[in-house]
């Protein structure tokens, strides 16, 4: 019988197994749901405690300040590359400098879509609406700044990607921050750079299950739910399962092909349709930025302050943009091209259409149309009952805010947006699921049994995903996505002067006339 | 002008019928012969990570394919009857290809086939011998 064929029955076999086993051992509970939520949120809480703890004596997570310093590190360092080297990035993505020979190898162009399909998505629909729930309208100017700042992390991280990968004589290539960690490290005579990789590696697949896989599962969960009423979380889960099963298992890459054709048109109806309302409300566009700024300063009254706005900010940048966590690295690894520093420009302009065009117009729908509840008397806003986030029309949070605010200007606009939301999360889990996969062949070796472990691993999480509480899920998610930034960032420190180095080289060669533009 | 004429090629049989042409007008006018095959790609299509990955290997297969399936076979068919014409095999957008090539090359003439659809179908897949039509830059001969 065909192998491909009985492993693939047998993946079957044990997902089903595994999540009979889930539904036996629960069937006493009141609900599966609540008892993945519980088992779920004791099993991670430590982990979430220890990345999210706070500088002594203060209420900010050392994590958010990781991010920052060294987003602004790189930025100084490459003086500005963000905003030096834009129009060239340009260049590259427009196929000018692209050898017409190479026609038919990975254009720049594809690799910063497939690159943007993996982060464009809930974190720009559902985190955004996070941030601005807690944050208020101040963590949008956090988040701005945070998405500028990133663009140079992400530079810096892709150009290594590309420089340290791994080349097989079949002409498939790996990379990502596991090989740079190894290699680089080696090259440069320092130390530790395997247990770094290793670090990384383990990291990247907790991020990969976790914000690459539960948050996706758990936020289509919720906005199918908010369109056809409340059901069961597990039963999307099972359907999800089921469907990215196909794809990364099956094989069957029309399913992801067509959502790679579907998510683009559908990212460009998302930030149509934002524009839209923005216009439709013209004359609030002036008090929406006031709210910004001055949210930005003094917190209009959100849990934490000034502080709480800009962690909030913050925090749903780094998870929208993924700048510094080492994903994208080895989403751009594979491009072919003689120059790393090219990849590195080309990935700059990610964080820039992330957050600061798409997150940003996310936050200011749900400000414009007063989704956000403050006392007129005052100007702040007012906090629900915990007084952990601020009073928003219908109590909506999450995707289901940012669903609600586009509702107030476009009645059938849900139906839309549930569609957008389950082609993004599927495209998130679809390159997250590879990402993870890169990260367990590098511990485990490559393999069609090792990775059939680790795919059938990722679709058993889609279904916890879908069925845990939003919470749990968004904590862990966080948490994992940004252990990798710690390991990430420490190399990227150390490796920053080959960064340094390639770019000098790059530029003078260009200005030299030796780089030339084939159009 | 250099005398070389460039023919399409991709194995179908219109491009048969283009090719038995062009050799025949060729041979009565002594021009070189150039065979162009050109596989459509366009560098902005979307691509999942895996795909991404594979690319260049399936490029080279892509190629390797081209070559001895479609290039070798009427080369050598065409050797038997004392023609000897170069061959190349390029990837992109296709007229604007055989353009490029028929430019470059300062050839004196463009040889295409038509495959006889019309209307919408010519529309919407973006029919070679249209575009070419309407922006080559050499004479094209259009053979039905």
């Amino acid at each position: 019988m065909n192998p491909t064929f009985n492993r693939a029955a047998l993946a079957v076999g044990v997902t089903l197994a595994l999540m009979l086993m889930l539904v036996a051992g629960t069937a006493h509970a009141s609900s599966i749901d609540e008892t993945v939520n519980q088992i779920f949120a004791d099993a991670t809480g430590w982990f979430v405690a220890l990345i999210f703890s706070s500088f002594p004596g203060t209420n900010f997570p050392w994590i958010v300040g990781w991010l920052v310093i060294a987003a602004s590190v790189f930025t100084l360092y490459f003086a500005f590359i963000q905003f030096r080297a834009v129009g060239h990035a340009v260049a590259l993505v427009r196929g000018d400098y692209s050898d017409p020979e190479n026609a038919g190898e990975v254009s720049h162009f594809q690799a910063l879509a497939t690159a943007l399909s993996g982060t464009v998505g809930l974190g720009n629909i559902a985190g955004v609406a996070v941030a601005v729930g807690i944050g208020g309208p101040g963590a949008t100017f956090w988040m701005i700044l945070a998405g500028l700042l990133g663009m140079a992390s992400k530079f810096t991280e892709c150009t290594l990607g590309v420089k340290y990968r791994n080349e097989y004589p079949d002409g498939r290539v790996s990379g990502g921050p596991m090989y740079y960690l190894t290699k680089g490290f080696a090259e440069r005579g320092l130390p530790a750079g395997k247990v770094l990789a290793v670090m990384f590696s383990v990291f990247c697949i907790l991020g990969a299950l976790g914000g690459g896989n539960m948050f996706q599962a758990n936020q289509a969960h919720q906005q199918i739910a908010g369109v056809f009423g409340d059901f069961p979380g597990w039963i999307t889960g099972l359907v999800f399962a089921a469907i990215v099963f196909a794809v990364i298992v099956g094989g069957i890459k029309s399913i992801a092909r067509v959502t790679e054709k579907v998510v683009p048109f559908m990212g460009i109806v998302y930030v149509g349709a934002a524009l839209v309302i923005i216009i439709l409300h013209y004359d609030k566009i002036g008090w929406a930025f006031g709210q910004i700024f001055e949210g930005a300063f003094t917190g209009l009254g959100v849990a934490g302050g000034m502080v709480g706005a800009l962690i909030q900010g913050f925090r749903r940048a780094a998870f929208s943009n993924e700048a510094g966590v080492g994903s994208a690295a080895i989403a751009h690894s594979a491009v072919r091209t003689n120059e790393p520093i090219t990849e590195g420009l080309v990935s700059l302009l990610e964080p820039f259409i992330d957050t600061v065009v798409v997150c940003t117009m996310t936050a200011l729908v749900i400000i414009i149309t007063g989704q956000l509840i403050a006392n007129p008397d005052t100007g702040l806003y007012l906090l629900n009952e915990a007084g952990t986030a601020i009073q928003t029309v219908g109590g909506n949070s999450g995707v289901g805010l940012t669903s609600a605010a586009f509702a107030s200007a476009f009645d059938w606009f849900p139906y839309i947006l549930a569609l957008a939301v389950v082609l993004f999360a599927f495209s998130t889990m679809i390159s997250w699921s590879y990402y993870g996969l890169k990260a367990w062949t590098y511990l485990f070796g490559e393999g069609d049994t090792k990775e059939l472990v680790f795919k059938v691993i990722f679709c058993v999480f889609v279904v916890i995903g879908a069925a845990a509480n939003l919470g749990p899920v968004i904590d862990f998610s966080d948490a994992a996505i940004f252990a990798m930034a710690v390991v990430n960032i420490i190399g990227l420190y150390f490796l920053m002067p080959v960064v340094k180095k390639e770019l000098h080289s790059y530029m003078s060669r260009l200005k030299s006339g030796e780089i030339k533009k084939f159009t | 002008m250099s005398n070389l004429y460039v023919v399409a090629y991709d194995g179908s049989p219109a491009s048969h019928r283009a090719l038995d042409f062009a050799v025949d007008c060729a041979e009565r006018a002594g021009a070189e012969l150039l065979i162009a095959h050109v596989l459509a790609w366009s560098p902005y299509s979307f691509l999942t990570p895996e795909e991404v990955e594979e690319r260049h290997t399936r490029r080279t297969e892509e190629l390797e394919r081209a070559k001895t399936a479609v290039m070798d076979p009427i080369v050598e068919n065409l050797a038997a009857k004392g023609v000897t014409p170069r061959t190349v095999i390029r990837y992109g957008h296709v007229a604007e290809v055989l353009n490029d090539i028929a430019a470059k090359e300062g050839a004196s003439q463009l040889f295409v086939g038509r495959t006889g659809h019309t209307g919408m179908t010519a529309r919407l897949f973006g029919a070679v011998t249209i575009s070419l039509a309407q922006a080559a830059s050499v004479p094209c001969t259009i053979v039905p």
